[in-house]
């Protein structure tokens, strides 16, 4: 049933790149995505195989040039408890406290959540209020071709990036959030553990004497990809953050995602419930 | 045929070394290759928890880990901590509180258990269950293995 000719384990984000060169290359990270992927018959493997787990230069989380480098094998694990995070990125924190089940935050990486693309993927949506970008590795003719993309830009459907087959994703970086930076995540699952969020909202900016500046919002699980809720945006900069004011951005959350029915919600209950989670997570933001 | 990979690691402390299809899980390599049974498979879908063992002192889902990806790494079963005398106390007081009925559940929630344990001695109810969240129980209603991981808590909290 494999049609798996070869099994990679290479040692560097060089040789990693050399292989993905050879092209028809599935890349391996935690697993916790492609093994019930691939049991369920859900996703064609590459020719090679390649586990990433040994290559030096994709582990660890570091502060580099004012931005906070979180390698691509990072676990959610990690985002949970390392020191950095926690400091500086706490929304980040909250996002992985809020994910899967123990045992799948040991197993999951940051950079499978990532390249794997779900709507509803519980670090994208924090990553994107903290206009994160990603750090594309290729060797297209010999030479180590690094790119930088904003996250932003990276997801172009359930599943789709804009990785080229021959880039590994090597990290994701982070810029250090101002001074009076606040941000809040909340995801709706029927349950608190081991569920897919049903919708998720994460929500920053700089609050400063009650007014919110660069204000960031984003939303999963809402449409074919996550994506920053621009219309929102605009509602709340330089806008006091009153309750008026949490009430309109909410409104304006609701009226502007265009989420669809599947087997876990209906889109008018999810609109509804993106209207109830903007309000929630602003008014924790106001109040923090 | 699927595509063979010879592996070393170390299981319950001793070397093992085999060869194993590329696709095939750790859990169907604990089960069916190495007759390891402890290891249970409840869901395959890394839902249930059934299945946890620990690598390199994390806890993991082996029904969705890659057998290949054990590879270098040392593996820890139920039957590896079962023989461990620092987790005794653990078993008692799950037979003490009635944390066992069919047992099904039971290899992974004391794999798991151990596990918050030993990252948090004196974990408190919140954050045992927090701990076990991803591991399902059918028959005790979990208040029962919540208390006995707890009075294991609680006693260590005794011991300076
Ligand atoms: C029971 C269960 C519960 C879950 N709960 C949640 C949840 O609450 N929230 C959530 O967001 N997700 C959840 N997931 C999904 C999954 O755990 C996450 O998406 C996880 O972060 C994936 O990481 P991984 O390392 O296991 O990825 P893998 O399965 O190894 O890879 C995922 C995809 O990314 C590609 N890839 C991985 N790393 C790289 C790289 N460095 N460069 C290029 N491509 C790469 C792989 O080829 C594959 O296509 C759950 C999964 C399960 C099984
Ligand atoms: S059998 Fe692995 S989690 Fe259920
Ligand atoms: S004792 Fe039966 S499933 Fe837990």
């Amino acid at each position: 049933m494999s049609a798996i000719e070869r099994y990679e384990l290479p040692d560097t984000v060089e040789q990693a790149a050399e292989i993905l060169r050879g092209g028809d290359v599935t890349v391996l990270a935690g697993g916790t995505d492609l093994m019930p992927q691939m049991q369920a018959g859900r996703v064609a493997f590459g020719k090679v195989l390649m586990n990433v787990r040994r290559c030096a230069g994709l582990a660890g989380i570091a502060v580099e040039a004012g931005r906070i480098r979180i390698g691509a094998l990072t676990t959610i694990t990690d985002l949970l408890e390392h020191d950095l995070i926690r400091r500086h990125l706490p929304v980040l924190s909250d996002a992985a406290d809020k994910f899967a089940s123990g045992q799948i935050r040991n197993m999951g990486t940051v950079g499978g959540n990532i390249c794997n693309a779900s709507p509803a993927g519980d670090t994208l949506v924090p990553l994107l209020v903290l206009d994160a970008e990603v750090e594309l590795v290729s060797k297209p003719d010999g030479h180590l071709a690094i790119r930088q993309l904003p996250l932003r830009d990276f997801f172009s459907g359930p599943g789709r990036t804009a990785r080229r087959p021959d880039e590994l994703l090597t990290a994701v970086l982070v810029p250090m959030p101002p001074p009076g930076f606040r941000a809040g995540f909340a995801k709706l699952g029927i349950r608190p553990a081991l569920d897919i969020s049903i919708v998720s909202v994460a929500v920053g900016g700089v609050v400063a004497d009650g007014t919110i500046a660069g204000a960031r919002v984003a939303f999963g699980a809402v449409g074919p990809r996550p994506l920053r809720g621009t219309g929102t945006e605009a509602a709340l900069e330089g806008q006091p953050l009153a309750q008026a004011l949490i009430e309109a951005a909410a409104c304006t959350a609701r009226d502007e995602v265009t989420p669809i029915d599947d087997l876990r919600a209906t889109a008018w209950y999810r609109r509804e419930m993106i209207h109830s989670l903007t309000k929630k997570v602003l008014t924790d933001v106001a109040a923090a | 045929m699927s595509l063979l990979r010879e592996i070393r690691f170390t299981l319950n402390g001793v070397e093992r070394r085999l060869s194993v299809p590329i696709t095939m899980t750790a859990l169907a390599m604990l089960r069916d290759v190495l007759n390891m049974t402890g290891t249970k498979y409840g869901c395959g879908e890394g839902e249930c928890g059934a299945c946890t063992i620990l690598v390199d002192g994390q806890t993991v889902n082996s029904c969705i880990m890659f057998a290949v990806d054990c590879d270098g790494r040392e593996v820890k079963t139920i039957e590896g901590v079962a023989a461990d005398e620092q987790w005794r106390p653990l078993r008692e007081a799950l037979v003490e509180h009635g944390g066992v009925q069919c047992g099904f559940c039971t290899p992974g929630m004391v794999v798991q258990a151990s596990h918050v344990l030993s990252k948090n001695p004196h974990a408190d109810h919140h954050a045992i269950k927090r701990g076990l969240e991803g591991n399902l129980c059918r028959c005790t209603g979990y208040k029962k293995i919540i208390d006995a991981v707890a009075a294991v808590a609680g006693e260590q909290e005794v011991v300076p």
